[in-house]
């Protein structure tokens, strides 16, 4: 238990449900592109997926887990630390910390929501927008379904601004990864820094640019 | 060259201090103005300068932590314009000179702020909570006497000198100061790596990180989130990479217990 | 009276060896039952603490900075000497000892600086096996330089930090006591007074430095591990809170204080730069191994810039006068050669009291790259307070009161003349005769608190019965009434000039008078001089604030009140001795070469002053020395 009670123990939780987070960002961001290879892709991705069954469960299950740990962790880190700072400095300059990490619970909350909505619009669908429907070969129609909901202007700009909060997120979050877990020294650090923002900034233009496209019409016209 | 032998040209500055008598007393800032400053004034004496105006006039001179006044004791301890030790790259408080200040300026002086460390006067804290994590395995269990001969286990140069950057460690304390989450983990990481480094320090590994690890959490202070502003304002540079080998030993150490090589302090012995 | 430091007869080889034999031991389960109070966690006093708690006495610790760990120890840079003989140069006990006892210019006891060399090589295994990051050659093995005028190389060294490592081994051994619960550590606590009941010292009075609270400790012991007291000059090397006071208040109760003029002032400081300075910063003397001493053949090129000098118009003057040491003579032949320079109006810098220290030849010769290795630190450290390059220019540097030769009088055991009371490191006056040579304090104060006090102290517990003064003994209870009413009485007077500028005043005064180079006059003029400074300190000075709560004002008073005092006793003591040796400096006692002359025929003693009061002179006690195994010879360096 000492894993879960001490103060490094709970940063190892944070990087390692943090890391299988990350992992999945990676993977969802492969699986969504295959959106602009048009309809017949993406549909037969989601077919085969869905074909897996109880792996997908599986799978759904575990990184509802790790996202649970996250946020219990990522919620309690902050208000320990919080309770060790008074913070009443009247002038404080920071040297070396940056936006993006001092706003980890922000990002992380507002993610959360995101989250949320996200499995509501498209896994539990049930969000008003959802078009649900077959394509030509029978299988579910997801192509037409986040098509129809990214054509709405405000329904995209949610996504490009959760896009954006990822960025930040992971801009820090992923060097984070190599130094809780102890896996980083003075060579390595400055390029697990480097790595991070680049993967950051990867998935704000790659996931950014499904809701881009679709509302700029030129991807689903 | 500064022309030591020509006529210093003297500055003014608006200083701007926290003034608190006692631990359990309500703070506030108080406006003094030091005159009279050259600059080669160190900052300390640049106060000393405001205490001995301050005496005369029958009023309460500012308390500060002080000491050796020349970078090593560890001792001065005050946030200068927002930065622990004001700044200047590897130096402490102490070492800092009036050079780098203008005529005008307005400075801000705060105490060392983090719950770890409860305010005795002024910009004096208490920073026993340091010692605390020491006396919870900052050491090795050597007896005096009865040791091997210093040369009977060589240790490879680079390892001591890694050891060695461990140790430049002054215990002062900016570390937490800075921290957004008053965090002690650079200062305790130091301590660990130097030990994880040497021959001398493996015996008691396990033991070691989980009873300062452990210590650094009783004494309230609080975790990394990896800002690293703690390395920017450490005096002696102690750089980052030794919070993630003392990540390293942590989890080592736990893995260790789980086998059941030996058990984890804070598990419970019967 | 004689003294008799009871020093062991015989063979040296076997006097320590011999003594621990004779000497008592404390019963394994009795020894909880004794209570030590150590005072001053330095490497004195920090070692003795941690070593006596794993021994299984009872210990109470006390220092006045906030963490054991923060003693002036710290701030040694150089290194530590010990007689390994790693590097197959020739060294040995017997040489370590026999270099000590000539660097003393012939003024220590022969048994103990014996039992510090013989004890050296067991200080470096004990900082080995507590982690303490020694410098290592690419084998793995610890390395060594040659230091301070030392013609082996036997100092070890951590960079430019070996007192810091050296105190953080010994802090993290009496870290490990305080966890187990053998020691009990007081910091921000000072001493204000020694309880001596029926003839021996049994307690203490401290003040509570945060709550101004003033109470008594009793114990079966007290060991004074308080450091040196050049602050008495104001301006030193040492750190701020360095005092005599711990010393000064067992004396005043009868401990008597052995050649308080052998004072040590250290050649490479950085110059003073104007007269708000608070101290001076040493630079490791290291430097002199790749740096050449100069100052302006004429006076005219004093102001000019040091890079337009030629070669021919600079006078290395050390290299001049001691052509087969150099640069490398010894600290007091190297502070009063610069001090000469200066006094000829050839110094540099502020005031003219500077020369030049310059590295320039070996940057050409090893490349910048080698020296900024070396030495980089210092490079840093002098940039940081004179904004000045010393790659490009030659730095400036002046010599500055640096350390204590003289202290509290003990005995072989390190007992002073008051039984119970026990004196370590710098505080004690008993190995470094007149002049103590590079990387040897370090030494001193851990083979004083690792290796010696744990067997001596038990030749005195074993006679005597634990817990005989509790807190309540009258004398206790008079002590924290004495003090409760100094303390009154510093916050009373309410007068109008500072604690500093009276503890000015005195430094001024001891620097012009008793500092690099002493005469009947000018001691004389001390004597009379410091009792008016004295009494209107008592009716001019202003502390203000209460003593009951923080207040480094009161703190700072009280220090220079005693330093008032002991500073009269350091002049006379200087008078006293109509001679030069070591770090003590009679101008009339001289070769016609400008050398120091000693005078074995008289002066072949220690001088252990006792006190009579404050209007009344102090008695000299002597304690002669013999040399039986280093015959008395002119110590030359030329
Ligand atoms: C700048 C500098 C560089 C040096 N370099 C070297 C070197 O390279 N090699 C070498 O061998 N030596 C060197 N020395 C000398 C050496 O460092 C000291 O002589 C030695 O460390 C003294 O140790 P100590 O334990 O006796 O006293 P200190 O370390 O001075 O400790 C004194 C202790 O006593 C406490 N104390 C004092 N008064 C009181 C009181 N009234 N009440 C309670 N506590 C009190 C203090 O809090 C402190 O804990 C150097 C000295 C200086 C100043
Ligand atoms: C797509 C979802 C998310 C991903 C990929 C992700 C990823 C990460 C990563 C990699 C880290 C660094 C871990 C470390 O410190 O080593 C991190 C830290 C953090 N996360 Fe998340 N996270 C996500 C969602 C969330 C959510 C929903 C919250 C809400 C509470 C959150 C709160 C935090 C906080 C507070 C931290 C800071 C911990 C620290 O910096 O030490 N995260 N996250
Ligand atoms: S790590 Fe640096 S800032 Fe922290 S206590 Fe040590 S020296 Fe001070
Ligand atoms: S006073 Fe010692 S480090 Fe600043």
């Amino acid at each position: 238990m000492q894993l879960l009670s001490s103060a490094i123990g709970r940063k190892v939780v944070m990087a390692a449900t943090g890391l299988f987070m990350l992992l999945f960002v990676i993977v969802h961001l492969l699986g969504n592109s295959t959106i602009f290879a048009g309809p017949n892709a993406i549909n037969a991705y989601a077919e085969k997926l869905q074909s897996l069954g109880p792996f997908v469960w599986a799978f759904r299950l575990f990184l509802l887990f790790m996202l649970f740990f996250h946020v219990i962790y990522g919620i309690l880190l902050t208000l320990e630390n919080a309770a060790a700072n008074p913070g009443k400095y009247a002038v404080k300059k920071m040297l070396k910390a940056t936006f993006a990490s001092e706003t980890m619970i922000w990002t992380g909350l507002l993610l959360l929501a995101f989250i949320v909505y996200h499995l509501l619009q498209f896994t539990v669908r049930v969000t008003p927008d959802v078009v649900l429907g077959n394509d030509a070969k029978g299988r579910f129609d997801v192509y037409t379904m986040v098509a129809g909901s990214l054509k709405i202007a405000p329904i995209a700009m949610v996504y490009v601004a959760a896009m954006v909060t990822l960025f930040l997120h992971l801009s820090h979050g992923i060097q984070s990864i190599f130094q809780s877990a102890g896996l980083s020294n003075d060579k390595a650090l400055p390029q697990y820094t480097v790595i991070g923002k680049l993967l950051a900034v990867i998935f704000l233009v790659g996931y950014s640019a499904i809701p881009v496209l679709i509302l700029a019409g030129i991807l689903a016209k | 060259m500064s022309d030591h032998t020509s006529e210093h040209r003297t500055m003014t500055l608006k200083l701007i201090v926290w003034r608190q008598k006692g631990q359990n007393e309500p703070g506030r800032f108080e406006t003094y103005v030091a005159r009279n400053i050259t600059e080669h004034h160190s900052f300390l004496e640049m106060l000393d300068v405001v205490n001995e105006e301050l005496i005369r006039e029958g009023k309460d001179p500012i308390a500060f932590d002080h000491d050796c006044r020349e970078g090593i004791c560890g001792m001065c301890s005050t946030v200068v314009n927002g930065v622990p030790h004001g700044g200047q790259e590897r130096t402490t408080v102490c070492q800092l000179h009036m050079r780098k200040f203008k005529d005008g300026d307005t400075i801000y002086l705060e105490p060392w702020r983090a719950r770890a460390f409860p305010i005795l006067k002024d910009l004096v804290v208490d920073r026993g909570a340091l010692d605390k994590i020491i006396q919870a395995g900052g050491y090795t269990s050597c007896h005096t006497g009865g040791v091997p001969d210093a040369n009977s286990t060589p240790v490879s140069k680079a390892e001591s000198d890694y050891a060695m950057d461990a140790a430049e460690c002054i215990g002062c304390g900016a570390c937490v100061a800075a921290c957004p989450n008053g965090a002690a983990m650079l200062f305790t990481g130091a301590k660990i790596s130097q030990f994880a480094a040497l021959p001398q320090g493996q015996v008691e590994a396990p033991e070691r990180v989980a009873g300062m690890v452990n210590a650094m959490q009783e004494c309230g202070f609080g975790n990394c989130t990896n800002h690293y502003e703690c390395q920017a304002a450490c005096p002696k540079g102690i750089h980052v990479k030794f919070i993630a080998r003392m990540n390293r030993e942590f989890l080592k150490a736990l893995f260790r217990a789980k086998s059941g090589s030996h058990t984890f302090i804070g598990e419970g012995q019967d | 009276m004689i003294l008799d430091g009871k020093a062991p007869n015989g063979p040296i080889e076997s006097t320590w060896d011999r003594h621990r034999f004779e000497m008592k031991l404390v019963n394994p389960s009795n020894k909880r039952k004794y209570k030590i109070l150590v005072v001053g966690t330095g490497l004195a006093g920090a070692s003795a603490a941690a070593s006596l708690g794993e021994l299984g006495y009872n210990v109470e610790a006390f220092c006045y900075q906030d963490s054991p760990r923060r003693a002036h120890s710290i701030a040694a840079q150089g290194g530590i000497n010990a007689a390994k003989n790693y590097p197959n140069d020739g060294d040995s006990i017997f040489r370590l000892f026999y270099d000590t006892i000539k660097g003393g210019d012939f003024r220590a006891r022969e048994a103990d600086v014996w039992r510090l060399a013989q004890v050296s090589n067991n200080i470096i295994d004990q900082c080995v096996a507590q982690g303490v990051p020694f410098a290592r050659d690419y084998a793995g093995y610890l390395d060594n330089r040659s230091f301070g005028g030392a013609q082996v190389s036997r100092t070890f060294f951590a960079r430019g930090q070996t007192g810091q490592q050296l105190l953080l081994g010994a802090y993290s051994a009496l870290s490990r006591q305080i966890k187990i619960g053998t020691v009990r550590m007081f910091p921000r606590t000072e001493m204000l007074d020694l309880v001596v009941a029926d003839g021996e010292a049994k307690a203490i009075t401290v003040r509570d430095l945060v709550t101004g609270e003033i109470r008594v400790h009793a114990g079966d012991a007290v060991l004074l591990c308080t450091g040196g007291y050049v602050n008495v000059f104001y301006l030193s090397t040492n750190a701020m809170g360095c005092s005599v006071t711990a010393l000064w208040k067992a004396h005043r109760k009868g401990a008597f204080f052995a050649n308080p003029c052998y004072t040590q002032i250290h050649p490479t400081c950085i110059p003073q730069a104007g007269e708000y300075q608070s101290k001076l910063t040493l630079m490791s003397e290291s430097l002199r191994n790749d740096g050449r001493c100069w100052v302006p053949k004429r006076k005219e090129d004093c102001r000019k810039t040091p890079n337009s000098i030629p070669e021919e118009d600079r006078d290395y003057y050390l290299e001049r006068k001691y052509p087969s040491f150099g640069n490398l003579a010894p600290r007091d032949i190297a502070s009063r050669a610069a001090k000469e320079q200066c006094d000829d109006g050839r110094g540099v810098g502020p005031g003219g009291r500077g020369v030049y220290l310059d590295l320039k030849d070996s940057i050409a010769r090893l490349g910048e790259q080698v020296i900024r290795e070396r030495y980089g630190n210092l490079f840093e450290m002098y940039e940081r307070i004179t904004d000045e390059n010393g790659y490009k220019v030659p730095m400036r540097i002046y010599p500055a009161p640096h350390y204590a030769m003289g202290g509290l009088w003990v005995d072989y055991d390190l007992m002073s003349n008051l039984p119970g009371l026990f004196v370590l490191g710098e505080a004690n006056f008993s190995v470094h005769g007149a002049n103590r040579l590079g990387a040897s304090a370090l030494m001193q104060g851990l083979a004083d608190g690792y290796f010696v006090i744990p067997y001596t102290i038990a030749n005195y517990l074993a006679r005597t019965r634990p817990g005989k003064v509790s807190a309540d003994h009258a004398e206790c209870r008079k002590s924290v009434e004495e003090v409760k009413g100094y303390t009154r009485k510093l916050l009373s007077v309410n007068g109008n000039r500072t604690v500093t500028e009276f503890m000015r005043e005195l430094g001024h005064l001891m620097w012009n008078h008793c500092g690099m180079a002493r005469s009947k006059e000018s001691l004389s003029e001390a004597i009379a001089r410091i009792p008016a400074i004295r009494e209107e300190f008592w009716q001019n000075v202003k502390v203000g604030g209460t003593g009951e709560e923080f207040n480094q004002q009161l703190e700072n008073a009280g220090r220079t009140a005693d330093f008032l005092e002991f500073s009269e006793l350091l002049c006379r003591d200087a008078l006293d001795r109509n001679e030069s040796c070591g770090g003590h400096f009679r101008v009339e006692y001289q070769y016609p070469d400008g050398e120091a002359k000693r005078d074995d025929e008289n002066y072949c003693y220690v001088a252990a002053w006792e006190w009579k009061g404050i209007d009344k002179p102090p008695e000299l006690h002597k304690e002669p020395l013999k040399f039986e195994n280093v015959h008395l010879a002119v110590r030359s360096y030329k």
